[in-house]
């Protein structure tokens, strides 16, 4: 027992309680936590420092908007309903297709028109809220996840969370949807987390629940060794999220769109540890290098060519190289 | 200081002031650390037997002064068609009693309760010099043979005093000795003639009068000692032994030449004085001692409160027991239930049904309110309305249970009523939204969790010693909090997490 606590020390693993101790409490200021913790108030601050989102097609902030959900979606036919604050991806109801009063949800089955209703007041109601406030459903257009992501994927949108740490991104992962998930792409809901070379966006092999996977569960392909495309700009936008909402501490979950590129889906301010696992690697040794920086302003690109160099490819890591040779 | 450091300080001083506290009650104000302990005290009674002569009668009776070594409570007097009143000050008390006119035998009761006391209490005042007394021959000349014998061989008023004690003992051949002791007989006798002596040097001294309390006794003796002045304190002295010093069942109940009881109109048929020692816990003691006291710490006890306040608040003070272990739980081991604290609450429950029981009715609750909220969740019923319908399920099921156990003779079911209804509402619904979301296995997983949580905790708040404490020693509620905000800045591992992060713990993670 203790030799594991020493080696979990010795390899940089990052525990809740520290996360929350001295990270979030000292890096992420209270009075930013709503430009993350409400989705619409999020987006906007995105978009207005010129960063990619997924369209907003329509808000649903009173409950008799419910039943005239037909005049918000307009023509849309495929969208997603989210809780604007939401957390844990609980609420989301991804809709893929529109046959007169019927909706095709992303595991092909069949929503009625009144539980779509009955969803979208659940939502307004609080039901999905921390500490159940009143909310306000969000309608957005539903990403078209880049087919490279075909083989590697279940239903729903697969996507990429990077911990952007003072600026800087540490660490990275993708995020698969399997049938367990419903589609969805958080963890503890079901799917695979994929560690990411942070240089290069080459996946190095994945982790479901709390134990490793090689292969994807509902596909078969190989997780470890897929390039994920449009590596760079994610890493940037990743890093320029830092501007936007001010949290030293951040998780970033960005999409990548078929036809738009990568879009930032939300941000999170209490990121999980799995990513950890996904990349076989503790966070702490990489916090520690930034913070070895000291304070300094530098701009996005600076702070991501630093990373990627610093932590880049697992195999070469400069602050943490063979750690367990080096070990306790 | 650094912030960062603060919490050590305030830690530190919390669990230092309660500490302090609790040891200060335990051994200046004599609160038993455990309970059931038990002290002693004494019952004591003055019966006073009148026969009445003619016209209106009186009678007065000395009660016991505060004094050194014991405390006197709850007094009462038993007293049927007589005026009864109170004369007191710091050093003498009397009760009067009178009648217009009585035609049959009386008897008047004083009673009072007994307890020791630590605490020094001013014996008297400051003394007159008393003035010679004056003899006739012989016994003026025989007087001042024995004060120049005895002044030769003492050094002040205390060894002047153990002299004339150790003479009137120790020297019956002595012919001038022998003529005062003619007739001496009581300690009464001895003390008196021990005064005159005194009063020979103008060395102040005065009669003190008690009982002793050391068994029972139903027609205890008065006790009679002397107190002789040696200028700054008052020493007391057996007459008949000579030993100086208070002789710890000593109970002083008056002081100077009165006798205890008196009467006009009327006869002293018997006056007797009885004694009962009574076996009693020594929180009672202490809280009664404490009471006469006026000690600001010693009023912060719950022994203050009304019975049925006191009861309410021992619950609410073991809230905070309940709380650390979740803080432990949580922080530590890296469990999480439904709602933080939820589990308190449960627990608190279960100090009605018992934990076995609380458990299973918990669970036939949470189970039976799961069927209902699933075919709630299909009449689409907006998200409050729901709540509250689930908590008005509940209330119905928690009666129902009642009335079933009720008629089957079971009686944990009664207290069904105790649970938390909304927190168990809350419960279901968010298990009703797990299940959905996350599948009936992690529900059901999460679900027995904060039952698992709730039981430890019950078990900690259970803990007979902590519910005494809690009402006697509010304080140690201070310990707890110093112990939260320490808690607060542990930044290690949880123990789920050595599981969890096993991998990163392995040889080569690549």
């Amino acid at each position: 027992m203790n030799s594991i606590l020493q080696r979990m020390r010795s390899n940089g693993v990052l525990g809740l309680n520290r996360r929350n101790g001295d990270y979030i409490l000292k890096m992420n200021d209270r009075r930013f936590f709503p430009l993350v913790d409400d989705k619409v108030l999020c987006k906007e601050r995105l978009q207005e420092r010129g960063l990619a989102v997924p369209e907003l097609i329509a808000l649903a902030r009173y409950m008799q908007q419910a039943s005239h959900l037909g005049d918000l979606l307009g023509t849309h036919n495929e969208f997603v309903i989210k809780p604007a604050h939401g957390s844990g991806g609980d609420g989301i109801l991804v809709i893929k297709d529109r046959k007169a009063d019927y909706f095709v949800d992303s595991d092909g089955n069949l929503v009625k028109r009144a539980d779509l209703e009955h969803h979208v007041t659940n939502v307004i109601g609080g039901l999905y809220s921390l500490g159940g406030q009143p909310d306000v459903a969000m309608i957005e257009s539903l990403v078209h996840f880049d087919p490279a992501f075909a083989g590697l994927t279940y239903h729903g949108v697969p996507d990429i969370r990077v911990i952007v740490y003072r600026g800087y991104p540490v660490m990275a992962m993708v995020r698969l949807p399997t049938r367990e998930s419903h589609g969805k792409a958080n963890l503890h809901q079901g799917a695979i987390g994929v560690g990411v070379d942070l240089a290069t966006g080459i996946t190095v092999g994945g982790v479901s629940g709390n134990s490793p996977v090689s292969l994807h569960p509902d596909t078969g392909s190989e997780i470890s060794g897929f390039q994920v495309p449009h590596w760079s700009s994610i890493v940037s936008m990743a890093a320029q999220c830092f501007e936007a909402v001010e949290l030293g501490y951040l998780g970033v979950d960005i999409v990548l769109d078929e036809r738009h590129g990568p879009l930032i889906l939300e941000l999170n301010a209490r990121p999980g540890l799995n990513i950890q696992i996904a990349n076989r690697r503790g966070l702490r040794l990489r916090l520690d290098a930034v913070d070895g920086l000291g304070q300094r302003e530098e701009s996005p690109e600076w702070r991501v060519e630093w990373a990627c160099r610093a932590f880049g490819d697992p195999r070469t890591d400069l602050f943490n190289p063979e750690p367990l040779l080096s070990g306790s | 200081m650094t912030r960062s450091r603060q919490w050590v300080v305030l830690s530190l001083l919390l669990v230092l002031l309660g500490g302090i506290t609790f040891a200060y009650k335990v051994v200046r104000l004599g609160y038993p650390v455990l309970p059931d302990e038990t002290g002693e005290q004494w019952l004591v009674q003055a019966r006073l037997e009148i026969e009445p002569v003619k016209g209106p009668v009186r009678a007065s009776l000395l009660l016991p002064v505060r004094s050194t070594g014991f405390t006197v409570t709850n007094e009462s007097f038993i007293s049927r068609d007589f005026g009864l009143t109170l004369e007191e000050n710091m050093f003498r008390r009397q009760a009067d009693w009178a009648i217009r006119s009585l035609d049959s035998d009386r008897v008047l009761y004083y009673r009072a309760t007994v307890i020791r006391d630590t605490r020094n209490s001013r014996f008297a005042n400051r003394p007159e010099i008393p003035s010679a007394p004056e003899l006739d021959e012989p016994w003026a000349s025989a007087m001042a043979d024995l004060v120049q014998e005895v002044k030769t061989e003492s050094a002040d008023a205390q060894s002047f005093a153990a002299e004339i004690l150790d003479h009137l003992q120790n020297s019956p051949d002595d012919a001038n000795w022998n003529l005062f002791l003619e007739g001496v007989e009581s300690s009464l006798d001895y003390a008196r003639l021990a005064q005159s002596i005194l009063a020979m040097e103008q060395i102040p001294s005065m009669l003190v009068h008690g009982i002793l309390l050391n068994n029972d006794v139903q027609r205890s003796a008065i006790h009679t000692m002397l107190a002789v002045w040696d200028g700054e304190h008052w020493m007391l002295f057996d007459p008949q032994t000579g030993q100086q010093g208070r002789p710890e069942e000593f109970m002083i109940w008056w002081r100077g030449m009165e006798t205890l009881a008196g009467v006009s109109g009327a006869l002293i048929n018997d006056l007797q004085i009885s004694v009962k020692r009574r076996l009693r816990s020594s929180l009672d003691l202490a809280a009664q001692r404490t009471e006469l006291k006026d000690s600001f710490i010693g009023r912060i006890s719950l022994l203050h409160l009304p019975v049925q306040t006191q009861s309410v608040y021992e619950v609410l003070l073991l809230v905070p027991f309940g709380i650390l272990v979740i803080v432990v739980l949580r922080n530590f081991v890296g469990l999480s239930s439904f709602g933080t604290f939820a589990p308190v609450l449960i627990a608190l429950a279960f100090r009605e049904t018992e934990l076995v029981k609380g458990i299973l009715l918990f669970m036939m609750i949470v189970s039976m309110g799961l069927v209902f909220r699933f075919y709630l969740e299909r009449l689409r019923l907006l998200l409050v309305p729901r709540l509250a319908a689930v908590v008005t399920i509940v209330v119905l099921l928690m009666t129902a249970i009642s009335l079933f156990s009720d008629r089957m003779g079971v009686e944990t079911g009664l207290s069904v009523s105790l649970f938390p209804m909304v927190i168990i509402s809350m419960v279901i619904e968010r298990m009703s939204i797990v299940w959905e979301e996350r599948g009936a296995m992690t529900s059901i997983q999460e679900g027995l969790g904060s039952l698992l949580m709730a039981s430890l905790a019950y078990s900690v708040i259970s803990i007979d010693v902590l519910e005494y404490w809690v009402t006697v020693f509010p304080e140690v509620n201070l310990i707890v909090l110093g112990l939260i905000v320490a808690l607060g800045r542990y930044t290690g591992f949880r123990l789920t997490e050595l599981i969890r992060f096993r991998q990163l713990a392995g040889s080569n993670p690549l």
